[in-house]
C-alpha cells in the first residue's frame, strides 16, 4: 500500500462529496429507523463508526517511533472492543423485541 | 488484480453493508438482519486492511485484540439492560479515544511535513475526540450515580467552559497556521479534555437522552474526519452515518422536550430550584395497592407510563406481571411511552422488551395521547415531568411548551411515586391533587407487585 502522500485538490473534493453524500444518506435512513429501536441502533452505529479500527491498524503498520506504536495499540484494543461488544449487545437486545405468540418474526 | 484494488473494492462492499445495516434497523422485522448485516462489513474492513498493511510487529496487534475482547465480552454478556445508557456512554468514550488517539498518532507520524488542511481536519478531529472521551466519562459517571446527577452550577460557568473552548480552538488554528508548533498540541489537548468535563458537568442526569445522543454524533463526526485525514473513504461513510445518526436523535429528543441544543448544553436544567411554593399547603391522598386493585377490576383499557423510576427499581418485570393478570381478566393493556422517558432513547422499549412485552402494545407519544380519553386507569410508574399538565397550560413553567403524555384525560390516574418530591425539572405535579388521582407512595417494584397479589386475590 502506499506510503502517505499530502491529498491533492482532488482527493479533497472527492472526499467532501462523500461525506455530503454520506449525511444525506445517513439522515434519511435515521430517520425511518423504528422509534422502538432507538437503543439498539445506538450501540449498532456505534459499533459501525468504530470502523477506526481500521485507522489505528493504517498507523500501526508504520509506526516510525515506540511513542506513535502505543497510541495506536490502545487505539486498536479500544476500538476492538466497542467493535466487539457493540455487534453483541445489539444482537442480545434485539433478541428480545418480540410480539406475543409469533416470535420476532410473526 | 492488484492488492491495492481488491482491498478498495472490500472496502466498497464493507460501505454498502454498514448502510444496508442501518436501513434494516427501520423495523424490528429486518433489524437483526441488519446488525449482521454490520457485522460482516466490519469483518470486511479488517480483513482488507490486514491484506493491505504489514504490520511491524503482529505480537502487539494480537495483544490489542485480546484485551479488546476480554474487555468487550463480558460487558455485552453480562451487562444488565437497566444498565444500557450507562454502557453507551462508556463506548462513546472508548470510540472518541480511540479515534482521537489514532489522529494524535497521525500528527506525530506525519511530523513536520503537514499540510495546512490535513492539519486543521486533524485538529478539529482532536478536539472533537477528546472532548467526546471526558464529556462520556462523565456522562457515564452520572448515570452510574458515581457522581450526583444534578448538573454542576456556579456563577460564569458558561464563560468559563467556552473560554477554555475558545482556547483550544485558537490553539488548532495557531497549528494550521504553524503545524510544526508541536508544542501547543499537549496544551490544545488538556483545553478540549478540560472542555468536555466542564461542558457535561453542567448538565442533569435526566437530560442524559440528549446529552448521549450529541456524544454520539461527536464520536463519529471524529472518526469521519480521520477518513479525511488518511484518506480513507470507509472512515468517513462510516463515521458520518454515525454522526447522523447521534444528530437525528438529539434532535428528537429536543423536540419531546421543546428545548434547544443550547438549552440542553449550556441552560443548567435541573438544579434545584427555589421553591416558589405559593405557601398553600395541598393535600394529597394516599392510596393502598388494593384501592388501585379495586378500580383495576372494573375497567377495560388500562395505559402503563413507565420512566426512569421504572428502571430504577428494576420494576419491568413486575409491570409485565400486572399486564397479564390484567389481560387474564379480559383488560387490554397498552403502554405509552415518552421520547426523552428514560436515561437514552428508547430506553423504557428496551426495558420493557425485557420483560417479554409484547412490542405492538408500545406506543408512541401521538397514538397514545389519543387513547387516553378512552382509558378507564393510566398508572404511571416513576416517570413525573411528562405527564405534567403545566406543560400545557401554564406559560410561566419551565415545562410549558413540552408535548407530554396526557395522562390527565384518563378517567382515573394512578401515580406510583416513591414520594412527593419534584420532579426533575423541579416543577409541582398538578396531577397529584387532581380529584381523580389515586397517589400510591412506595417503591415501584413493590407497589406494583402488591397491586398483582390484590388482583390475584380479588
Amino acid at each position: 500500500m502506499p506510503e502517505h502522500t499530502p491529498l491533492t485538490a482532488h482527493d479533497i473534493v472527492v472526499n467532501l462529496l462523500i461525506f455530503l453524500l454520506a449525511s444525506f444518506l445517513g439522515l434519511e435512513l435515521i430517520r425511518h429507523v423504528s422509534r422502538l429501536l432507538h437503543t439498539p441502533l445506538m450501540s449498532l452505529t456505534n459499533a459501525i463508526s468504530s470502523v477506526s479500527v481500521v485507522a489505528a491498524l493504517i498507523v500501526l503498520a508504520d509506526p516510525k517511533n515506540n511513542f506513535i506504536m502505543w497510541l495506536a495499540v490502545i487505539a486498536v484494543a479500544l476500538a476492538m472492543s466497542n467493535v466487539i461488544s457493540g455487534f453483541m449487545i445489539t444482537e442480545r437486545i434485539l433478541l428480545m423485541f418480540r410480539r406475543r405468540g409469533g416470535g420476532e418474526r410473526e | 488484480m492488484t492488492t491495492e484494488l481488491l482491498v478498495q473494492y472490500l472496502y466498497v462492499l464493507a460501505g454498502v453493508l454498514f448502510i444496508l445495516s442501518l436501513k434494516g434497523m427501520s423495523e424490528v422485522r429486518t433489524a437483526r438482519w441488519g446488525n449482521w448485516a454490520g457485522s460482516a462489513g466490519m469483518l470486511l474492513a479488517i480483513i482488507a486492511t490486514l491484506l493491505a498493511y504489514r504490520m511491524e510487529r503482529y505480537d502487539l496487534l494480537i495483544g490489542a485484540v485480546i484485551v479488546g475482547t476480554v474487555i468487550g465480552v463480558p460487558i455485552a454478556l453480562k451487562l444488565p439492560m437497566t444498565a444500557v445508557p450507562q454502557r453507551t456512554a462508556m463506548s462513546h468514550a472508548f470510540g472518541s479515544l480511540a479515534v482521537a488517539l489514532v489522529g494524535t498518532a497521525k500528527y506525530y507520524q506525519l511530523y513536520p511535513d503537514i499540510d495546512r488542511f490535513t492539519m486543521a481536519v486533524l485538529a478539529s478531529e482532536m478536539i472533537l475526540g477528546y472532548l467526546t472521551f471526558t464529556g462520556s466519562c462523565i456522562a457515564f459517571a452520572k448515570l452510574q450515580e458515581l457522581i450526583s446527577g444534578k448538573p454542576l452550577i456556579y456563577p460564569g460557568r458558561n464563560f468559563v467552559s467556552l473560554l477554555v473552548f475558545g482556547l483550544a480552538v485558537a490553539l488548532g488554528v495557531a497549528l494550521v497556521i504553524d503545524p510544526s508548533q508541536s508544542a501547543l498540541l499537549p496544551i490544545m489537548i488538556v483545553c478540549a479534555l478540560l472542555f468536555g468535563f466542564l461542558l457535561v458537568m453542567g448538565i442533569g442526569g435526566a437530560d442524559m437522552p440528549t446529552v448521549i445522543a450529541i456524544l454520539n454524533s461527536y464520536a463519529g463526526l471524529s472518526a469521519a474526519a480521520l477518513g479525511f485525514v488518511l484518506n480513507n473513504k470507509l472512515l468517513i461513510v462510516a463515521g458520518t452515518l454515525d454522526g447522523s445518526s447521534g444528530f437525528i436523535l438529539a434532535l428528537l429528543m429536543c423536540k419531546a422536550m421543546n428545548r434547544s441544543f443550547t438549552n440542553v448544553l449550556f441552560g443548567g436544567v435541573g438544579a434545584p430550584v427555589a421553591t416558589t411554593g405559593t405557601g398553600e399547603a395541598r393535600t394529597v391522598v394516599a392510596y393502598s395497592p388494593e384501592d388501585v386493585a379495586a378500580i383495576l377490576d372494573g375497567a377495560r383499557l388500562v395505559m402503563i407510563v413507565p420512566g426512569y423510576g421504572m428502571a430504577a427499581a428494576q420494576a419491568q418485570h413486575a409491570v409485565k406481571e400486572l399486564e397479564d393478570v390484567l389481560e387474564a381478566r379480559g383488560i387490554t393493556v397498552k403502554y405509552a411511552i415518552h421520547p426523552v422517558a428514560g436515561r437514552m432513547p428508547g430506553h423504557m422499549n428496551v426495558l420493557l422488551a425485557e420483560a417479554q412485552v409484547s412490542y405492538d402494545k408500545l406506543l408512541e407519544m401521538d397514538e397514545a395521547n389519543l387513547l387516553f380519553p378512552e382509558c378507564d386507569v393510566a398508572i404511571v410508574v416513576g416517570a413525573n415531568d411528562i405527564t405534567n399538565p403545566a406543560a400545557r397550560t401554564k406559560p410561566d413553567s419551565p415545562l410549558y411548551g413540552m408535548p407530554i403524555l396526557d395522562v390527565d384525560k384518563a378517567r382515573t390516574v394512578v401515580f406510583i411515586k416513591r414520594s412527593l418530591a419534584t420532579g426533575f425539572a423541579g416543577v409541582d405535579n398538578e396531577l397529584f391533587y387532581l380529584p381523580h388521582t389515586m397517589m400510591v407512595f412506595g417503591d415501584a417494584k413493590k407497589v406494583v407487585t402488591e397491586i398483582v397479589t390484590a388482583l390475584k386475590k380479588a
